[in-house]
């Protein structure tokens, strides 16, 4: 016989029928099911498959310990593979796959892996490395991965949404069972800010299936008026669905709220769900305690239940688990089961009670064998009997279904998570949280504590302490009556039973049983830590909630000690699995990070820019032409009209920092390797940044706009970095000087005017004179622009070697700028032009950019050796560029490349070698930095950093390029192959 | 997953919100001895318990701090604006 859904009684809404889907098969259960629930309510007893052996497995608790009970629900995107079926709530069309399993579920080719069992114990992927190396790809790896698995993941998007969020709280209470409800009442009457969250969908924990009654109304009426209660105090807040998940310092708690997880259709305008970070004063782990399993042979049928599920389901679900019940059980709860088992017209068949005595008085009808075991199971998908041995007496039971009530492990998880060690109770056979835990407590069955009334009686009596602390008065707590609760003797651990035939599962996910712990210790791997991992107890996604206790007693007894010292494994963060997409929260797709778009971005594309991104920007990388068939066709126009007529280009992105105040010239000589103190009002100097080390940091432009005001520039990459560097030498250095820094990147529209007809196109919008007399090469000052209608910063410095201006205006105004320099150039044959061509001209005029600064190089590497002050007294890197080997002979220098054929070409990261080297490492010289297609030389030609470079221009070298198989001959070259004099830049 | 840094202007902020930039060592003076240059630039202690680092609240208030933290439990003792020189220093 299998399970049933009893006529009456429950927290199910019978006039709310539910249609969902198992494997396919249409099924029927009811609002307030779980999935597991509703299972059972059809007699669906089988449900899984296991990891490695594949045997057929049921439900085995009612909630988040769950290791057998793991579906694949959703469809499409929203595919979650691994659902507990004992948390994930029953909705409208739910439709749920069982894993593991092929072709079906009932008939399962994996099966056969128990034949393989004696190859697959403990140490077994230990063992399997050992094994001749050339198998692993062909045979061991892709049997491995076929037979042991879990659910499979989709590779459609994830439509849905999720957030992140942060709360505060005097006091957080995690757990709403009864003492978590005590608890949040009376600090919440006290007036003290509460949070109380708990995993499940309705408050009341344990109360929910609980047959004792309080203040004479039913344990769950209790919760349902308590949580009311607590729901319309201003200063209480109940999340439900929500499970804390991580402790962390500063008294921070993770936890995930699963809002739309219950749902077939997710409102869009909610997420699915809400990562919570929750800074809490104070906080009280009100989280209950785990049963344990027993382990004799076949624990792990189909049938066999965690004596707590099996009242969990009966009395909250109304879902009998047979029709002929046994219960195997260490202590009292064993016969609060049987109680309401036969309160609900369920047989209980046989109590089979480890002890000599019980703590209760039973008078039911069930058989009571006393002092005697469970050693194994009978069945196929489903349990049918029983072997039950006494005093050497073996005896058959014939049942169909069977409870084990192992004793219980108060859940601590979160109290071990900043690196506490728990501690072994011999009293409570248990291990507690941690000692001298800061800003954070433990009551209830977390605490051990067992008895229904004195968990609502210690819940309530540590809130009080903790919000009197904080100052607030607490009414006197006024304890409700409980009535119709069993004895709650402690339970005589045991861990290991005399007899036991067949495999007897210790963790159930991962599929170890008793022989493998047994194995680790024979085989030496006895450590707590050590047996974990060589039998990978507790290592699959339940984490060993069920297992890990039991492990330990085992290998206590293995050992011949305590448990207290064979001691836990490390509790870590996540109590239970948590979404990719609960810790991505908004962060993906467009929104994985922000995106920069310059003030001149809309004038770009209508220039039909092909943008590409760099760090955080959107930059123009070229504007196609009709006819061209090539992005090289549209650099090289742009790059020859530059040369020719003009072009206009976005430099926006380039960092700009103001700094001002008295000692701002005396702040720039510090933090620049080459002199700033008298630099002239309305000049601007191109200035080098060292690192510490010595080695170049970053370069740029620094314009003095007034005496005290300078006008900075960056790289774009090193923007950011830089004016946290500036900060620090202006705060944490040298705080003594008069110094003020201001990020204006995004203030300004900036942009390039470049070539010979720049003048004559920019004399047109500016009202000064620019004349080269006026305005001569490096002039930097505030303009008019427009007869006086806008204002703008005019520099004369040239990238790209040409005479060039960079002109920066209002960000608002930068698009109505570009637009009248393109109207007043359209005579001169101006067009806009992108960082490819910016970066041809740049490479052709020997412009060294981050490609060359690549944190290797000191200036007199790239040919800048006279830039650096030898008066100053200090500046950054100063001290450190004194170091002898920084100015070694042999150092990789800047040089010009180019191929001896013009028709030949290499690319970037290419090494040189000596011409007839070999290309080995030992006679590597140096690489090129940066190459391009260049159309005033008409090859290809590059920047490298060679050995000796400077002093080998016109030696013949090979650039050889392992990875493409290329070599080309090349000659080294002044690293300026256009006008070398600068004629072109002071006309 | 989650961190607390009590910033001197600004108060309790989330970690994602600063830079650590490493030991919150003293420069040295420009003429020191070179051996003096190589522990600053490259020489770190490791030690397990409280460290003094500069921390920069890159998205609050764009201060550099020094935070004294411990290095096994991450519970920060103290923190001060980093151009408040600990009074130690400013005496001589
Ligand atoms: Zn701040």
């Amino acid at each position: 016989m299998s399970s049933y859904r009893l006529p009456k009684g429950g927290l199910v809404d019978r006039k709310a029928p539910l249609s969902f889907t198992f494997d396919g098969r249409p099924l029927q259960g009811f609002a307030g099911d779980t999935l597991a629930s509703a299972l059972l309510a059809n007699g669906q007893m089988l449900v899984g498959r296991s990891f490695k052996y594949h045997r057929p497995r049921g439900i085995l608790t009612s909630g988040a310990a769950e290791p057998n009970a793991l579906v694949t629900i959703g469809r499409g995107g929203r595919t979650e593979p691994n659902t507990r079926a004992t948390v994930q709530e029953l909705y409208e069309g739910l439709a749920a796959q069982s894993q593991n399993r092929w072709p079906s579920l009932d008939f399962d080719i994996g099966a056969l892996n128990g034949l393989l069992s004696p190859f697959l114990g403990a140490g077994f992927y230990y063992k399997t490395f050992m094994w001749p190396a050339p198998l692993w790809e062909k045979f061991y790896e892709p049997f491995i991965r076929k037979a042991a698995g879990l659910g499979k993941a989709s590779y459609d998007p994830d439509p849905d949404s999720y957030e992140k969020s942060w709360a505060h709280c005097d006091l957080l209470v995690i757990g709403a069972g009864p003492t978590g409800l005590a608890a949040a009442l009376t600090a919440g009457r006290a007036g003290a800010r509460v949070l109380i969250v708990d995993e499940g969908s309705l408050p009341g924990g344990s109360l929910l299936s609980d047959s004792a009654t309080i203040d004479g109304k039913p344990a769950a009426d209790f919760a349902r008026d308590t949580s009311a209660e607590l729901q319309s105090m201003p200063n209480v807040r109940v999340m439900m669905r929500t499970t804390a998940f991580g402790w962390y310092d500063g008294n921070v708690f993770g936890a995930v709220e699963r809002v739309q997880k219950h749902v077939r259709d997710p409102a869009r305008h909610l997420p699915v769900e809400r990562l919570w970070r929750i800074v809490a004063r104070h906080a009280l782990l009100a989280t209950g305690a785990e049963e344990r399993p027993l382990i004799f042979g076949g624990n792990d049928r189909p049938g066999v239940m965690m004596a707590s599920a099996m009242r969990t389901y009966l009395n909250r679900y109304a879902v009998a688990p047979g029709q002929a019940t046994a219960i195997f059980t260490t202590d009292d709860s064993g016969y609060a089961l049987a109680r309401d088992l036969e309160a609900a017209r369920v047989d209980v068949v046989a109590i089979i009670d480890s002890r000599p005595s019980a703590g209760v008085d039973y008078r039911g009808k069930a058989r009571l064998i006393r002092e005697a075991v469970v050693c194994r199971t009978k069945g196929r998908k489903a349990i049918s009997a029983i072997e039950v041995h006494r005093g050497g007496r073996a005896e058959t039971i014939a049942i169909d279904a069977l409870a084990m009530a192992g004793g219980f492990s108060p859940i601590i998880h979160l109290a071990c998570h900043r690196g506490g060690k728990p501690t072994w109770s011999a009293e409570k056979v248990a291990f507690l949280a941690p000692s001298g835990l800061k800003d954070l407590d433990l009551a209830g069955a977390a605490a051990a504590t067992t008895d229904l009334a004195a968990c609502l009686a210690e819940g309530a009596a540590q809130a009080k302490a903790i919000v009197e602390e904080f100052g607030w008065s607490c009414p006197p707590i006024v304890l409700p009556k409980v009535e119709g609760t069993e004895g709650t003797h402690a339970s005589k651990p045991l861990w290991s039973i005399p007899g036991v035939k067949g495999k007897a599962f210790v963790d159930f996910q991962n599929d170890v049983h008793l022989k493998d712990i047994g194995l680790a210790v024979r085989e030496g791997y006895s450590h707590v830590e050590l047996a974990k991992r060589y039998t990978t107890n507790g290592m699959a996604t339940d984490q060993g909630k069920l297992s890990n206790v039991n492990a330990i007693g085992l290998i206590a007894k293995a050992r011949g000690v305590s448990p207290a010292e064979v001691g836990t494994t490390t509790f870590r963060p996540f109590y239970t699995p948590v979404s990719f997409g609960a810790l991505t929260g908004p962060h993906h797709g467009h929104q994985f990070q922000p995106v920069r778009k310059s003030p001149l971005h809309d004038w770009a594309k209508k220039h039909g820019a092909v943008f590409v991104e760099t760090g955080l920007w959107y930059r123009s990388s070229w504007f196609p032409r009709n006819g061209e068939r090539s992005w090289r066709e549209s650099v090289d126009r742009e790059v020859v009209n530059v040369r020719q007529n003009a072009g206009l280009c976005d430099v926006s992105m380039l960092g700009k920092i103001e700094i001002s105040g008295s000692d701002a010239a005396e702040f720039l000589n510090r933090v620049y390797c080459n002199a700033f103190l008298k630099l002239p009002v309305g000049k601007a100097r191109y200035g080098l940044m060292l690192r510490e080390d010595g080695m170049i940091y970053d370069d740029g432009t620094t314009s003095r706009l007034e005496e005290n005001r300078f006008f900075m520039t960056t790289t774009t990459a090193y923007a950011a970095g830089v004016m946290n560097h500036l900060e620090f030498c202006a705060q944490a250095l040298w705080p003594e000087l008069n110094v003020r820094l201001a990020s204006s990147t995004d203030q300004w529209a900036q942009m390039a005017i470049a070539g010979p007809k720049a003048r004559a196109i920019l004399q047109k919008i500016v009202d000064e004179d620019i004349s080269d007399a006026a305005f001569p090469f490096l002039a930097a000052k505030e303009v008019a622009l427009f007869g006086g209608t806008l204002h703008g910063c005019l520099f004369r410095i040239s990238f790209s070697g040409e005479l060039a201006y960079e002109l920066a205006v209002p960000a608002g105004y930068g698009e109505s700028v570009a637009d009248a320099l393109m109207e007043a150039g359209k005579d001169h044959g101006i067009m806009p032009y992108g960082v490819e061509a910016l970066s041809v001209l740049r490479i052709e005029k020997g412009h060294v950019t981050h490609n060359e600064i690549n944190g290797t190089v000191v200036p007199a590497d790239l040919g800048f050796g006279k830039m650096v002050s030898g008066t100053k007294p200090d500046f950054i890197g100063k001290a450190m560029l004194q170091r002898e080997g920084l100015a070694a002979p042999d150092r990789a220098q800047l040089v010009g490349v180019v191929p001896l054929d013009p028709k030949q070409s290499f690319r970037s990261g290419s090494h040189i070698l000596a011409k007839g080297a070999a290309a080995a490492l030992e006679n590597d010289e140096g690489y090129v930095t940066s190459s391009a297609y260049s159309p005033h030389v008409g090859s290809t030609i590059g920047l490298a950093l060679v050995k000796r470079g400077p002093s080998r221009h016109g030696e013949e070298v090979v650039v050889w390029n392992g990875l493409h198989g290329e070599s080309t001959p090349a000659r080294l070259c002044n690293p300026v192959f256009l006008d070398p004099q600068n004629e072109r830049l002071h006309v | 997953m989650a961190s607390l840094v009590p910033c001197p202007h600004c108060g309790q902020r989330p970690k994602e919100e600063f830079t650590i930039k490493g030991a919150a060592l003293t420069r040295p003076a420009a003429g020191a001895d070179a051996s003096d240059w190589f522990d600053y630039v490259y020489l770190r202690d490791n030690p397990r318990g409280a460290y003094e680092e500069y921390w920069h609240h890159t998205s609050g208030c764009r201060r550099w701090i020094v935070l004294t933290r411990d290095t096994v439990t991450h519970e920060v003792a103290a923190s001060r604006d980093a151009a408040d020189r600990p009074r130690s220093e400013a005496r001589t």
